[in-house]
């Protein structure tokens, strides 16, 4: 009779760590899982459609959508381009314009509180309120919908950089004026480190705000014509019934915005992964 | 011999030249609240000096303002003959905060680095000064390591390190081991007493536990709070030659009792010296 339920012979026999298998599963199936069940939705999404004969001015199944795709190509790829430049555009000023405005908050009280209101109406207001008079009174069209793009995605930058800027721990600031630390020193070596990580987390969500944003201007700008972007490809089929252009149009938006995501969280990774609990993972 | 006198001048050092001269200081805060009155002591090189007393009795405020980082209402406070905190080097002094304050970004090198850099060294330059601060403390092999990956006692090593890496002559401690496990603890008593002997150090180890004033300090200067001021200051002598046999010694209990009463009379008496 064995007490002990050890089996040495096992033991030995192991050569591979069970945990690092278990990680190399877990790293596949983070890859594998999604795909698989995006696949399945448009398999049930391909049957239904034929299966039941829904018109496709109605609902299009995901092949013709992408043969739509191929052969529209060219000129959805302009539009996308033209969307790309626009969300790329306004959310590098609202990060310049965030975080210059979120450091001279940071600095000064009395800034913030002068400036803080008019950033707030800024963000409440709903955008599509907005963008008819910023369209009446901006002559150029891709000008009015940078303006409209950035104001969405601007404000997450300003709030979280002057926060975080804030969020520095006050022994450590207690020791930089210990150590005599210059102005410069302080804000390079403590303020802007301890900020990254509410700023990481703002330029995720100004990151998708800008592309809505975009997208929102659009709309509402209504443009035509050959230099416009997505939102004016899927205007354009609707008033045309080209349901299945309308989707791909669509497609591609998501697929901006799923990349955006995806490069600002692989930065935020890159920039915080090897410190911050947030990105830290831990076995469990 | 009742050596628990009331401001006896009983520190054991007396030919050593005054490192820190405090002449009635006094700390009052905005919200009207006295965090000390009148606060005079001498304290001279080579000495380890603790402040002990209840919470609020000032002994952390009187450390923050002989560093410099906080400004006091009256009196003054003059550190190697300079003002209190315009000393031409801040580096003259380590500091040793009550948690241990690094930068969970930068690795265990950098945030030992960081004092060095600020006075515009280069990583090649203080490269062994770092280092040699690491393994003062045992961390040699830590250097890169992040503070996250580091237990509660590493970290306030790294903390060690990170004042002594200037090479100060003032070392001032604020409740730098109450966090930490009783082995940790005594275990870290041991390696700062190790630093004081070998660096000719100057320290002033701010507690509120009389054991570790008993074990460490040459000299313990008892404080009483509403309002935080000096009540008591003890010289406990022989502290550059004890073990940790210490602990064992009849004189070891004999100087807790001596210490514990003189801190209990500062809870009896609302106002001692007044």
């Amino acid at each position: 009779m064995s007490i002990s339920t050890i089996d040495p012979a096992v033991a030995e026999g192991e050569i591979v760590d069970p945990r690092i298998l278990l990680e190399q599963r877990e790293r596949r199936l983070r890859v594998i899982m999604p795909i698989v069940s995006i696949l399945a939705v448009l398999g049930l999404w391909e049957f239904l459609v034929r299966y039941n004969e829904v018109p496709h001015y109605l609902i299009p199944a995901p092949s013709l959508i992408a043969k739509t795709l191929v052969q529209d190509w060219s000129s959805l790829m302009q539009s996308a381009a033209f969307t790309v430049k626009l969300t790329l555009l306004s959310l590098s000023l609202a990060i310049v314009g965030g975080v210059l405005l979120g450091m001279l908050f940071a600095l000064s009280r009395t800034v913030e509180m002068c400036l803080f209101p008019f950033a707030v109406i800024l963000q409440v207001t709903p955008i599509i309120a907005i963008a008819p008079l910023i369209l009446i009174y901006v002559s150029n069209t891709f000008f009015a919908l940078l303006i409209c793009a950035w104001i969405v995605a601007f404000f997450p930058i300003l709030s979280n950089t002057a926060i975080g800027l804030r969020s520095a721990d006050h022994n450590l600031r207690d020791m930089f004026r210990l150590y005599q630390a210059t102005p410069w020193q302080r804000l390079r070596h403590l303020l802007i480190p301890s900020a990254l990580p509410y700023f990481m987390a703002a330029l995720k969500i100004a990151g998708g705000l800008s592309l809505i944003g975009a997208v929102v201007a659009e709309f509402v700008a209504g443009t035509a014509g050959q230099n416009t972007g997505l939102a004016s490809r899927i205007l354009e089929s609707s008033f045309r019934n080209e349901i299945p252009r309308m989707f791909a149009a669509l497609f591609l938006v998501s697929v901006l915005g799923v990349g955006i995501f995806l490069v600002t969280s692989w930065l935020s990774n890159l920039v915080l992964g090897h410190w911050h609990e947030s990105e830290i993972k831990r076995e469990t | 011999m009742n050596a628990a006198s009331p401001l006896s001048n009983a520190a054991g050092l007396t030919d050593a030249p005054v490192l820190i001269d405090m002449k009635d200081v006094s700390k009052r805060f905005a919200n009207g609240t006295v965090a000390l009155r009148g606060m005079s002591l001498q304290i001279r090189n080579g000495e380890f000096v603790s402040f002990l007393g209840p919470s609020g009795c000032g002994k952390s405020t009187a450390l923050k303002m002989i560093s410099g980082l906080l400004s006091f209402s009256s009196g003054s406070i003059t550190v190697n003959g300079h003002p209190a905190g315009e000393s031409p080097h801040g580096s003259d002094i380590g500091y040793v905060f009550q948690e241990a304050t690094l930068m969970p970004w930068a690795s265990v090198f950098d945030n030992v680095f960081l004092p060095l850099k600020l006075q515009g060294l280069g990583k090649g330059e203080a490269k062994a000064r770092v280092e040699e601060a690491l393994s003062m403390v045992g961390l040699a092999n830590f250097a890169r390591s992040y503070p996250r990956e580091l237990s509660g006692g590493m970290k306030m090593r790294v903390s060690i390190a990170r004042a002594m890496v200037t090479k100060p002559k003032l070392l001032l401690m604020d409740e730098p081991f109450a966090a930490l496990d009783e082995m940790t603890r005594s275990k870290l008593n041991d390696e700062v007493l190790g630093l004081w002997r070998s660096h000719g150090l100057t320290v002033i180890f701010v507690t509120h536990s009389v054991f570790e004033s008993v074990y460490l300090s040459s000299r313990v200067v008892v404080m009483a709070a509403r309002p935080g001021r000096v009540v008591h200051d003890i010289a406990l002598p022989g502290a550059d030659t004890r073990t940790s046999a210490y602990r064992m010694t009849p004189e070891y209990t004999e100087n807790c009792r001596l210490v514990s009463n003189a801190l209990e009379g500062t809870m009896d008496h609302v106002d001692l010296n007044h």
